[in-house]
């Protein structure tokens, strides 16, 4: 064992603490070369990472950078800089601490390059720039640990990717290196372990005492969760109650949208006038950061929020955290509850809130799932490419570099061991000549092979364009919103570009739970007024709807196949023994599909649990085989369990239109044209530097010179097909949005087991299904239908149809052709 | 034909639902904004590599409305090269590929923003064409009647049941017909902005582009 040194044990006296066993396990393997901290929230985490370091330094004969701590949030490294100087001031170390992140000024961020600090709190894109200097190594000389915190939240994004190949290039310069990562619970530490330690090095696991399992339980309430939807108005009441009932709560939402009008329902009902703020990552910096202060101050009693809070910054003392709407996902679940009680040996409190009746049953299966310590999560795969890009872009900033040395340092990244040194070459090859079919660019080469072997950026200005596109945090369009002033009016947040370009002047919207007017459109701002209606007229924005878990559906259709099901509310336990009665329960191993007519439609619904983006997916590529098949399908809708399918004719034999090898083919052609994909590539190709990240400035100079991404991809499926670029989104979307994992662990769970109903009419399961928002008609010539039928309702109230000719058949002029 | 018939100072004209202009009675094709070669100036200019087949399908695209027209004249309304140096850097391929085009036929390059000077391809160079009763030129002029021109790269966008389309457009009012840009690599500005709204009559319309062209009161 090492022991403290006597500063520290009467630092420790003085607070009246004594060191955490997990703190004295990390003090004694300060010299291995990765270690992974599990710990919950409150536990002492960061300081047990630091410890080590401030031992060191504190003998005062380190000049230079020693530590580099990595956190996803520039908050975070804000807290944390608080929380470390508190001790090393107190104890009067000698040591310098400094933050870097996107919001320090250029004059600090060049002194920090020159005279760098002892311990130095940056994020993974401030420290992806750092390397790209051409100083780097000397900035970096004399390294000797790097401390990576909520390690779980970057391991799960390309943002880790990034992180590891940088830390792979700091390896190279500083061999001695020493790598830690603090996380909060996981499913698979061992898979987190694997990502941080330069592979293949062991990395030893810490696991520090969990404390005390978590108070959850299930909000029950008088009125029966509604059938469908996900805004939870109806436990209002019950919400507003629990909130008196505590100190401070917060409320989780899945979406910034349900957020926004969870938390306006609850002001129209707060009759108390409680003090309760919203919290999201649409809202404008300055309004987040008063809620944040007021919530650190104590002032409020709730805040309405997303995963904007999710991260373990210190909020002050939260002994309530509510779960609007099914958690989705238990691990998710688990570290918002983790939200609550920062006293390290309290147990922390929760309540979750079904939005709707089926939620019910995902609730519970999620309590038992938290309660059996079980939680869940899906292998990341093989590292991104497009992010390998953008490390060559960067090393190629830096200086020269040997090809074979950087492929070396690539594979000692965990999530890239497995590269082929022919992969690796396709990517260098696009970044130097663009990797096209068509060599059209040998004069235009962004990389040159020197004659030494070496490559090198032909024009050294682009160092400049690559740094200013470094990062892999896709930023979707969007627009600041501000109150219409004469001088621009106060900032309250923003919106996709999508959504504004469905607004019309007059419409309401739900923005940081007022409700505004759109006024218009300037310069790319847009212009709201305040309105007092009671009801916003367009909901409210988008915002990514989260798919339930593989292993928590697998829990659902677990708790199908019980008896009774005491632990249901009655409104539920009747309702699934209803379908139990007059149809039967999704099974393990079989896919229930079911078939009826209603609705003057015949219906199909396949119960293929496969989360809402498999489910979608799947509806897709049905109605596709389906049509091939002459069934005429109509449209459908899908959720996290179930799509509905609703045609002309009805499925006779389902079988065949499972066959997996049919749908794959049906998804490569969909896949080509479809609209996910060319999001998927818009944000693959800006990583990978094939485009140059949107800045706003860009934006508004660029007007008609710019064109949109969509046609690049049109342009590569044309002429290019096999081009890198596409297999990259292509890898991409069937692990993202598309989610065809999904479809072929369902049907690998199946293995063609269908259990095929015909039913003379809906049945309960079912039911919900068709008050679902979100129904796709099958389509092809929709779009030209809908525009021809509302440019002739325009022109008509216009009045312009009078004096023009008309917009389609054969004009009479050309009669005498 | 896939068209939007209209009238422009007693000239009928339509619009093709790919953003060419077709005026039958003089079998005069009109196209606009072509920026050919504009991948390789991006990449000249250090902008990256984008995918170098816009100059070829840019051409693709003209060559089929030809075909379908067997049009005697035809205009390319400026900016036909991204730049002067992107036209004198176009493959040997591609510069065949428009003498074919041009073949048997008579073709005017009008002179744009990006491209000011002579190029050393076939055809006539001219600042602007009148062919009675239309002045055929870059950007629009005030005050005129009877102009069509180009350069704006208008687009348009209509809101139906909570999706947007946004497509290239033709605009046009009693005085003039501005024209969407043709080229493959090209944005649009919409019609809401205030260098179209000034210039184009309130009654103005727009010809939405596609598969087929669909008049609306222009979008402002």
């Amino acid at each position: 064992m090492r022991a403290l040194p006597p500063d520290f044990t009467d630092w420790f006296t003085t607070k009246g603490w004594s060191i955490h066993p997990h703190q004295q396990a990390m003090l004694d393997r300060a010299d291995a070369p990765a270690l992974l901290l599990i710990a919950p929230t409150g536990g002492g985490k960061t300081l047990a990472g630091f410890l080590p370091t401030l031992v060191d330094l504190a003998q005062g004969d380190h000049d230079g950078l020693h530590t580099l701590y990595i956190s996803p949030l520039k908050a975070l490294a804000a807290d944390i800089k608080r929380n470390l100087t508190t001790p090393v001031t107190e104890m009067g170390l000698p040591i310098r601490i400094e933050d870097r992140t996107g919001d320090t000024p250029a004059s600090r961020k060049r002194r920090q390059r020159a005279d760098p600090p002892h311990i130095l709190l940056t994020t993974p894109e401030s420290l992806a720039l750092l390397t790209s200097y051409e100083d780097a190594p000397r900035m970096f000389s004399g390294l000797k640990r790097v401390v990576v915190d909520e390690i779980h939240a970057l391991a799960e994004s390309k943002r880790g990717d990034q992180l590891m190949l940088a830390l792979s290039r700091l390896q190279a310069m500083c061999p001695d290196l020493k790598r830690v990562g603090l996380s909060a619970t996981v499913e698979d530490p061992q898979a987190i372990a694997r990502q941080l330690a330069r592979h293949p090095d062991p990395c030893e696991i810490l696991l520090a005492d969990p404390g005390p399992a978590p108070d959850i339980s299930m909000l029950t309430t008088e009125e029966a969760p509604p059938w469908s939807g996900g805004g939870a108005a109806y436990a209002i009441p019950a919400v507003l109650a629990e909130v008196r009932k505590h100190k401070t709560t917060l409320i989780f939402h899945n979406t910034r949208a349900q957020a926004e009008i969870f938390f306006h329902n609850l002001w129209l009902a707060n009759d108390d006038a409680l003090p309760i703020g919203i919290h999201h990552g649409s809202l404008d910096r300055v309004q987040r950061e008063r809620v944040e202060g007021a919530m650190v101050r104590g002032d409020l009693r709730a805040i309405v929020c997303t995963g904007s809070l999710d991260l373990g910054i210190d909020w002050g003392d939260v002994d309530l955290v509510i779960q609007i709407g099914a958690p989705k996902n238990v691990k998710r679940l688990v570290q918002r509850i983790g939200r609550a009680n920062h006293r390290y040996n309290a147990p922390s409190k929760a309540l979750l809130v079904p939005a709707n009746r089926f939620e019910v049953v995902e609730c519970v299966a999620a309590l038992d799932a938290v309660l059996a310590g079980e939680l869940d999560g899906d292998p990341r795969g093989p590292g991104p490419r497009d992010v390998l890009c953008q490390h060559i872009l960067i090393a190629a900033a830096a200086g020269p570099f040997d090809a074979d040395a950087l492929y070396g340092q690539v594979t000692t990244v965990g999530a890239y061991a497995a590269l082929s040194r022919a992969q690796f070459d396709a990517c260098l090859d696009f970044c130097a000549t663009g990797g096209y079919a068509l060599r059209a660019y040998d004069k235009w080469k962004r990389l040159v092979l020197r004659p030494d072997g070496q490559w090198q950026l032909r024009d050294p200005r682009s160092a400049r364009d690559i740094r200013m596109n470094i990062g892999t945090i896709q930023d979707t369009d969007t627009l600041k919103v501000r109150l219409k002033r004469n001088r621009g009016g106060k900032p309250l947040g923003e919106i996709e570009e999508g959504f504004a370009a469905t607004l019309t002047p007059g419409d309401t919207f739900l923005i940081g739970g007022q409700i505004v007017r759109y006024e218009g459109l300037r310069e790319m701002t847009v212009e709201v007024s305040r309105n007092a209606a009671k009801k916003p007229k367009i909901a409210t924005f988008m915002g990514t709807k989260f798919a339930t878990s593989t292993q928590l559906s697998a829990r659902v259709v677990e708790m199908f196949q019980q008896d009774s099901w005491p632990d249901l509310p009655p409104h539920t336990s009747d309702w699934l023994g209803l379908q139990r009665k007059y149809s039967q329960l999704p099974r393990p191993g079989r896919l229930l599909i079911e078939s009826f007519p209603h609705d003057g439609r015949e219906q199909t619904v396949v119960y293929g649990f496969a989360g809402r983006n498999g489910q979608q997916t799947l509806g897709l590529l049905l109605t596709k085989r389906m049509e091939e098949m002459g069934l005429d399908p109509l449209g459908f809708v899908a959720t996290d369990y179930a799509t509905l399918i609703w045609g002309l004719d009805a499925v006779q034999d389902p079988a065949p239109l499972f066959d997996l090898d049919a749908l794959k083919d049906g998804l490569d052609t969909w896949l080509a044209g479809n609209a996910v994909m060319k999001r998927t590539f818009r944000a693959s190709a800006t990583i990978a530097g094939l485009i140059q990240r949107n800045t706003p400035s860009a934006r508004k100079t660029g007007r008609q010179a710019t064109f949109s991404s969509d046609i690049l991809y049109d342009t590569l499926q044309k002429y290019d097909p096999d081009h890198l670029m596409l297999d990259i989104t292509r890898q991409e979307a069937l692990r993202g949005l598309v989610d065809f994992g999904r479809i072929e662990e369902m049907a690998r769970r199946v293995k063609g087991r269908i259990d095929h109903l015909r039913l003379r009419r809906v049945s309960p399961l079912s039911a919900p299904m068709f008050l679902e928002m979100g129904r796709v008609p099958v389509k092809g010539a929709a779009e030209e239908r809908l525009l021809a039928e509302e440019a002739a309702r325009l022109m008509e109230q216009s009045g312009l149809s009078q004096i023009t000719p008309a917009a389609s058949g054969t004009p009479r002029w050309r009669a005498g052709h | 034909m896939n068209e939007h018939p209209f009238m422009l100072a007693g000239a009928q004209l339509s619009a093709l639902g790919s953003g060419a202009l077709w005026w039958r009675d003089q079998s005069l094709l009109c196209v606009s904004d072509l920026h050919l070669g504009k991948s390789e100036r991006i990449a000249r200019r250090g902008g990256g590599q984008v995918p170098p087949y816009d100059t070829r399908d840019t051409l693709t695209r003209l060559g089929a409305d030809i075909a379908l027209t067997n049009a005697r004249t035809v205009i390319c309304l400026g900016d036909s090269f991204d730049d002067l140096a992107a036209a004198r850097a176009l493959p040997e391929e591609e510069r065949l590929w428009i003498a074919q085009l041009q073949a048997g036929r008579r073709w005017v390059w009008i002179e744009g923003n990006h491209d000011p000077g002579p190029i050393d391809l076939g055809g006539t160079h001219i600042a602007e064409l009148p062919i009675a009763p239309l002045t055929f030129r870059h950007i629009a002029q005030r005050k005129t009647s009877g102009e069509v021109s180009g350069h704006y790269h208008p687009k348009a966008r209509l809101s139906l049941r909570g999706r947007s389309i946004s497509r290239p457009a033709f605009l046009y009012d009693i005085d003039r017909v501005i024209l969407p840009a043709y080229g493959t690599y090209t944005g649009g500005l919409r019609s809401h902005d205030a260098a179209l709204d000034t210039l184009m009559r309130p009654e103005a319309h727009a010809i939405l582009t596609g598969a087929v062209p669909t008049c609306i009161p222009m979008p402002r």
